[in-house]
């Protein structure tokens, strides 16, 4: 009986339809997981530092000699370097690394940005020359001399520095709540707005509604679907996260849950406005990217939009996506609970309501 | 009662004036070919009938209904295939027809059934992506006839088969029509087929019938075929070919 029901052949067909996408699979469920183990590995490692001076200079230094004794001797390109390392085990080790250039070279050389500061002396003492407005070169220049007044005392740990390695802090926390939205909202925007595009662009929707199909069971299958995978991507990535990185949801488990369905709803009703009338895959394309892009890069994905200007944060917060990330990452790493979610859930609840009606209002089916 | 009643309509796109004052009536069990040219507004008419595009003006009616008011009864009985339909790719032959079965609350039974009709069976498990050309119009075939429709419409049934597939068809319709239960409104370039099929032939050119009738009615010494009449009417030729 079941088999004779419309809705459930819909959703079965949907269901084969993407499966048997590899690309889809890959870049939905295989490649968020990827892209955060990367991400989050890159940036929970306790890396090193690096700093690239040129020496151009005629007459030795007290930095020569102390290059030849902290220095270790190495060859870049057929050229000799000398890199002196800095052992550090709360801030990493610092590498500072020197090669000799006349003038001419050392200028090509910053130019390409092969270095940061070029080192000169004058009547015995260092001269540094750098941009200085080029921030790393400035770090070089003040890590440098400071190393220079004091070769041989080097403080391995400042003792001021207390270390941050609570749960809920490292990058990698900051990072996987953004990532859930933000793979939320690609997975819906082109799951669902490609397929009805296409559909459309290949007279299969004419089609179907020259038979007694509902039209709204064919769209309900197709997010039912959507909603489906979104939640397997969603367990699959909170479950290697957790292995991987040991991170935790803090807050309540249950606002996690609504808040996940409303970013679902939000993104849903995006999609079926965006993709309401075109039966053009590139305009969809075009619609969907300008969707998804100033989103992707202002809502603080992978870096917080702290540092963008202020005026401009009042308006980011009212992005869906920023609702959604902001809200994962309360959930995951402040321990919020239904109090503290309960406007955005709401508003991305609305919004993709209110994008549902407009966009079947001025659905076109053929 | 006619089956099918369409009275002086009119429709245009914006620059072309498609279909301009038509009007055709068709009885119960009646095959009615339309033939014409490329851009002779074929299939915007038969559109027009299968209710998925409003006429400007003039009125439409199937067994005495019209599409406003009685579009979900008369999904339920008729039965068509479109010009150009590109079924889901990744889904398989026997899926798609299930598919479509579940709109008619229809279940295996006839599933199978028409996948025998159309001779698919041994592509139930292809992907319709790796269908041939023909394949692929047999598939739209056997979508089309799986509600047993009262009505058909078919838009070029045969274009693009080979001379045995089209054979085939052919029988497919004959058997139909033999049982007397179902009227078909088909187009097509192909004299031989609105010969071999059908009782009433329509030309149609520039939006207009020029010419309607019996085969033998159409036919006289000067015209002994299709083709000759439909240069005489028209100064041009059916089919580029
Ligand atoms: N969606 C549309 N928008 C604009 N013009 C259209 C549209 N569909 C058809 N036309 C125009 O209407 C006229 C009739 O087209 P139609 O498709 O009905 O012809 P046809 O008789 O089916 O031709 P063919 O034998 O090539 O299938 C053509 O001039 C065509 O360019
Ligand atoms: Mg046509």
């Amino acid at each position: 009986m079941l088999k004779r029901n419309q809705l459930y052949q819909l959703v079965v067909c949907r269901f084969w339809e993407t499966v048997r996408e590899p690309a889809v699979l890959f870049w939905g469920i295989v490649f968020p997981v990827l892209i955060s183990i990367g991400l989050g590995l890159a940036f929970s490692k306790n890396s090193e530092t690096k700093f690239n001076f040129v020496i151009a200079q005629n007459s030795p230094t007290k930095l020569d000699s102390l290059l030849s004794v902290y220095g270790q001797k190495g060859t870049k390109n057929g050229k000799e370097v000398f890199v002196w390392t800095v052992e550090d085990s709360t801030l990493g080790n610092t590498l500072f690394s020197f090669i000799y250039f006349p003038w001419s070279d050392a200028i090509v050389s910053l130019k390409r940005g092969e270095s940061d500061v070029i080192l000169t002396d004058s009547m015995g003492k260092t001269r540094y020359h750098f941009d200085p407005f080029n921030a790393p070169a400035q770090l070089a220049y003040t890590k440098l001399s400071a190393l220079l007044q004091s070769p041989t005392h080097i403080s391995t740990a400042p003792q001021e520095i207390e270390p941050l390695t609570l749960k809920g802090v490292r990058y990698i926390d900051f990072l996987i709540p953004g990532l859930l939205a933000f793979g939320l909202m690609s997975s819906l925007l082109w799951g669902i707005s490609y397929t009805i595009i296409e559909c459309r662009s290949q007279k299969l929707l004419r089609r179907m509604i020259a038979t007694p199909m509902k039209k709204s069971n064919y769209l309900i299958a197709i997010m039912f679907v959507r909603t489906i995978m979104n939640l397997i991507e969603a367990l699959l990535l909170i479950f290697v996260v957790w292995l991987i990185f040991d991170i935790r949801i803090q807050g309540s488990m249950g606002a996690l849950v609504v808040l996940f369905i409303a970013g679902n709803v939000a993104f849903t009703g995006l999609s079926v406005l965006l993709s309401c009338r075109t039966s053009k895959t590139e305009t969809g394309t075009g619609l969907i990217n300008l969707v998804q892009m100033p989103m992707m890069l202002l809502s603080g994905i992978f870096f917080s939009y702290h540092n963008f200007p202020d005026w401009s944060i009042t308006a980011i917060k009212l992005l869906p996506l920023t609702a959604l990330a902001d809200g994962f990452r309360a959930i995951f790493n402040e321990g919020a609970g239904w109090l503290q979610v309960a406007t955005p859930t709401a508003a991305l609840f609305v919004m993709g309501l209110v994008c549902f009606v407009v966009g079947m209002k001025w659905f076109k089916w053929q | 009662m006619f089956e099918i009643e369409v009275k002086n309509i009119f429709k245009a796109f914006k620059t072309v004036q498609a279909v301009s004052g038509i009007s055709l009536s068709v009885k119960k069990g009646e095959f009615v070919a339309l033939l014409g040219p490329n851009g002779a507004g074929k299939t915007t008419l038969v559109e027009m009938m299968e209710g998925l595009r409003k006429p400007d003006s003039g009125q439409i009616l199937i067994q005495g209904k019209n599409w406003k008011k009685d579009e979900n009864e008369l999904r339920q009985i008729i039965g068509l295939s479109l010009q150009e339909t590109r079924f889901p790719e990744r889904l398989k032959v026997e899926e798609v027809i299930r598919l479509f079965a579940s709109f008619y609350k229809l279940g295996h039974e006839r599933v199978t059934q028409v996948m025998g009709l159309v001779g698919l069976e041994e592509k139930r498990k292809a992907l319709t992506q790796n269908l041939s050309g023909g394949q692929r119009q047999r598939l739209a075939l056997s979508v089309a006839l799986l509600n047993d429709p009262q009505i058909l419409f078919l838009d070029e049934p045969t274009t693009g088969l080979d001379p045995h597939s089209r054979y085939d068809l052919w029988n497919i319709l004959k058997e139909l029509k033999s049982r007397g239960n179902t009227t078909l409104l088909l187009t097509t370039h192909y004299m031989e087929e609105a010969q071999s099929l059908c009782d009433h032939i329509v030309i149609i050119d520039e939006g207009k019938i020029i010419k309607e009738g019996q085969l033998n009615d159409l036919l006289h010494p000067d015209a002994p075929n299709l083709d000759e009449l439909f240069i005489q009417l028209t100064g041009k030729r059916l089919t580029d070919a």
